[in-house]
């Protein structure tokens, strides 16, 4: 065949949605089966699919730290990672940190210390203090306010958030 | 047992707090309906022109796209603007989402893409394919500085007469300051993007929740739009991540998902993206010049405060900016001026503490000039130019113990141990800078309404239609009905964002203690009176002959105010009656003894900033901010406001800018990356310090607002402790590095 054929139109494809994948992650100690298109981040699928929205999109770029889950008890940004990679996986959303209706420490610092006002950054703030902490990594109160600096309050609860996360390093190491 | 129930005053967690912290609390994008769809808003590439084209063909081809919404094909809507107008609007011609092919500013909503899936509409929203037809444009604020015109009408208040001689007394002046200040644009970006989702509910009326400061201003808002009825359509609101002026007006993804909702009869969804909450209001750019004149010894002789302000070209978007010295300082030649600069941008929006953040910064700058040039301490300036009467007004204040603040925030500070010598104090390579300014807001009270259950369990439910977007309401109106009625916190539920709800202002203005407070007492105090009536009959009962000024609740009683040993259980008194509740409605009113008086808040503000001599890095490393704010309901979340104002403050001066291309008409730096808000590293110690201050005549509570108080004067005396530090004054916001090295 020539290579030079006669210019045609392409036909363009039509758009198509990918097709789903099964993914098998446990959240909060519930493991749930799901078949989910590739394109899902696990923070859709958390809010969108399993209707944990406690769990926030604040700005879906991994820029303000709204929606910081703990997967394998590691802090991460959940818009910023599809929810096909972590097939396996297990994640600690903020619904699943307290133990039944007793709340974990750093969530009731959060309340004694009024360490949130309108409450969006406040899911993924706590969840940013139960993995620093388990980072260990935090030495100095400048390391804390360092460490924090992933999670944005607009609300300006900074120095109380401080405060609750110096608070739980100096009980963790206490333990 | 029983429990004290005296609230008022104390340190109260909020009584929303579990629900925040186990992410229980719901917010408008996360009620769910079965059969929700998604709406993805397809935003303009251009500032001005018209759509030529706009073909949807590829995005409905996708599997899962529902329906694209554009100006060909959007539903009948109202005509006239006065429809599109809001509780907040500015005077003009409200931006009317989908009516035309005609593209007024950046960014614009165009189309709305439905899906059944977000990731879906998201898609279906990059495959709609728009031609357009540019028309020249300019975004270039400076460079309209020629056109500036002064509005028919100001959306506020116009600039204060002028009073006096101001030129020849500046000319005769032995001191003169004449500055210019300005400051960019900045956005809101509450954390909670703006979002909108309607459900159908089983009788075939719409429910929405609604990112907003007002459910009734986004019910009537449809309403007006759509025809609907307010039985057709309720707007929800029971939390709000953050708003600080953005929910104000009702913004377009409401529009949006009500007309998607109406047209497919489908519940649905919209969230704006990131980029897109830089599509609507904001703080405007504002140019302001400055002239104090003064005696050597500091004294004011005259004042000009002129401004610019930014607006669209369909709105006058107007802040009052220039009052602020008839405020603070005494003086008898003064004038005002106030024009705007229309460009091709959407209206700017009130944003936290709206015209006083932007208008203090300037004055209080040239306050510390003032003192600089004439050696004189800038707490002293300040007292010497003290001023016993709001000269807008020609009326005395409410109450006002600034010089308390003065005194208390610079005792805290170590004000007194400070060289006014710049670049005098020093550590290493850190310069340090020491600066204070004043600040006020006003603390004024609206029309409120609110109901109150009792039943005969002693439950107590209370009702406003406003809003808590992270200020405390639903705690501060608790402790103030439980206290009114000596119940307990836990007795007590208060209901709010609900347009269903008994009618409130805005939430905004720092008034919703103020003026919902006020009903949520007087309220209390209608069921009070009631239970007095019953309690008269109750056998053996000390009340018979009792007024209700001669009682008190407390600790779930009733009791006789000369000896509270005398007492009726409240669910006795309703039980005695054989009453299973009782309801009460009242709407309360600012009391006419306020009007000749002039409500304002008050602060003074000490910072500490440590600049690095070689990289030019600017931390704020101690705030000590004193408020007189009347009375403090809840010490805890009045903190709260006050360290937020100040965070607020610290980000406009050091950070916060909406960068605008002016070749292309758009805001360059529209994502979290890039438009730079505190964050934990950038805060350090922030010491809030709240004065007594006894206010009779403020509101029935004597509280004033705290909101945006914390904010006033932040920028100013951050930018005076810059020239402190380094010697330079830097009079354009943000002080970034580059300005100061």
């Amino acid at each position: 065949m020539s290579n030079k054929q006669q210019p045609e139109t392409i036909e363009k494809a039509a758009p198509w949605l990918p097709p789903k994948q099964s993914v098998r992650i446990t959240i909060n100690g519930t493991q749930h089966q799901l078949e989910l298109e590739p394109w899902i981040s696990v923070l859709d699928m958390l809010r969108e699919h399993l209707q944990l929205t406690g769990t926030k999109k604040g700005c879906d770029h991994g820029q303000c730290g709204a929606c910081t889950v703990l997967l394998d008890g590691k802090r991460i940004n959940s818009c910023l990672t599809l929810a096909v990679m972590h097939d396996g996986s297990s994640v600690t959303t903020i619904e699943g940190v307290a133990n039944g209706e007793e709340l974990h420490p750093v969530q009731q610092a959060f309340i004694d210390h009024d360490a949130f006002q309108c409450g969006y950054c406040t899911s993924g703030q706590i969840c940013s203090a139960i993995g620093l902490i388990n980072e260990g990594k935090a030495k100095t109160p400048d390391d804390i306010r360092d460490l924090m600096s992933g999670n944005i309050c607009r609300c300006g609860a900074y120095t109380n958030i401080f405060k609750v996360v110096q608070e739980a390093l100096e009980r963790s190491k206490a333990q | 047992m029983t429990m004290k129930t005296d609230y008022i005053g104390k340190p109260t967690n909020r009584v929303d707090g579990r629900l925040k912290v186990t992410g229980q609390a719901k917010y408008a994008a996360e009620f769910d309906s079965p059969g929700l769809t998604y709406g993805f808003v397809v935003s303009s590439r251009i500032a001005k022109g018209k759509i030529k084209s706009i073909d949807t063909t590829e995005a409905l081809q996708l599997d899962g796209v529902l329906q694209v919404f554009t100006h060909e094909n959007r539903p009948q809507t109202a005509w006239f603007d006065k429809s599109y107008q809001d509780e907040d609007s500015p005077p003009g011609s409200p931006f009317r989402p989908l009516y035309s092919d005609e593209i007024q500013f950046s960014q614009q909503p165009i189309a709305l893409v439905v899906a059944d899936t977000f990731e879906a509409a998201r898609y279906g929203a990059t495959l709609v394919n728009v031609t357009y037809e540019d028309a020249p444009f300019s975004t270039d604020f400076e460079g309209n500085r020629e056109k500036a015109y002064t509005p028919e009408k100001y959306k506020s208040q116009p600039p204060p007469d002028a009073r006096g001689d101001m030129a020849a007394a500046f000319a005769s002046a032995a001191m003169q300051i004449s500055e210019e200040y300005t400051h960019t644009s900045e956005h809101h970006n509450p954390m909670e993007m703006h979002a909108s989702t309607a459900i159908w509910e089983e009788d075939g009326t719409l429910t929405i929740y609604d990112k907003t400061q007002s459910v009734q201003n986004s019910q009537k808002y449809i309403d007006q739009i759509f025809g609907l009825k307010p039985k057709d359509a309720r707007v929800r609101s029971p939390f709000v991540g953050g708003a600080f002026g953005s929910g104000l007006r009702p913004q377009y993804q409401l529009f949006l998902t009500v007309m998607a909702a109406l047209e497919l009869k489908r519940p649905v969804r919209v969230m704006l993206t990131r980029q897109q909450m830089f599509s609507f209001g904001h703080r405007p750019a504002t140019i302001q010049k400055l002239q104090l004149g003064a005696s050597k010894e500091g004294k004011l002789e005259a004042v000009r405060h002129e401004a610019f302000g930014e607006t669209s070209r369909f709105e006058d978007y107007a802040e009052n900016v220039v009052v602020w010295q008839n405020v603070l300082y005494q003086c008898d030649n003064v004038a005002f001026d106030y024009k705007l600069i229309g460009l091709d941008v959407y209206t700017p929006l009130d944003m936290r503490a709206p015209g006083g953040s932007t208008g203090q910064f300037a004055l209080e700058s040239a306050m510390d000039e003032l003192a600089a040039a004439s050696g004189i301490n800038p707490v002293a300036l300040r007292l010497k130019n003290y001023t016993e009467k709001d000269q807008n007004e020609d009326a005395p204040f409410t109450s006002k113990e600034l010089r308390e603040c003065y005194r208390q925030g610079a005792e805290k500070f170590g004000w007194e141990k400070r060289n006014p010598e710049p670049r005098s104090m020093k550590e290493g390579h850190q310069l340090i800078g020491w600066g204070m300014a004043s600040g006020a807001w006003e603390a004024s009270q609206q029309q409120a309404s609110a109901k109150a259950l009792l039943t005969v369990d002693g439950k107590l439910t209370v009702s406003s239609a406003t809003a808590d977007i992270g200020t405390g309401t639903y705690t501060v109106m608790t402790q103030l009905a439980a206290e009114t009625l000596g119940l307990q916190l836990e007795d007590v539920s208060f209901k709010l964002g609900d347009s269903a709800l008994p009618d409130a202002p805005l939430e905004g203005g720092s008034w919703t203690v103020s003026s919902v407070g006020s009903a949520v007492t007087l309220v209390c105090d209608a069921i009070g009176k009631r239970l007095l009536k019953l309690a008269r009959k109750v056998k053996d009962t000390p009340f018979a002959t009792a007024g209700y000024d001669e009682v008190i609740f407390s600790e779930g009683h009733m009791r006789l105010r000369s000896d509270p040993s005398k007492a009726l259980a409240v669910t006795r008194i309703m039980r005695s009656a054989e009453i299973n509740y009782l309801e009460e409605e009242v709407t309360s009113k600012p009391a006419e003894k306020q009007k000749k008086y002039a409500p304002y808040a008050h602060s003074a503000v000490f910072v500490e900033v440590r600049v690095d001599e070689d990289f030019g890095t600017i931390k704020v490393t101690r705030v000590v901010s004193a408020i007189a704010g009347g009375r403090i309901i809840n010490t805890k979340t009045a903190e709260s406001q006050i360290l937020g104002g100040v965070v607020w403050g610290i980000g406009m001066a050091l950070e916060e800018e909406s960068l605008m291309d002016t070749t292309y008409g758009r805001f360059m730096n529209h994502n979290l990356a890039e438009y730079h808000v505190p964050v934990n590293a950038d805060i350090h110690s922030i010491d809030v310090i709240f004065v007594e201050e006894h206010d009779e005549i403020v509101n029935p509570i004597g509280a004033k607002g705290l909101g945006e108080i914390g904010i006033a004067g932040v920028a100013g005396a951050i930018a005076n402790a810059v020239y402190h530090a380094t010697g330079k004054r830097v009079r354009n916001l943000p002080i970034t590095l580059d300005k100061v090295m």
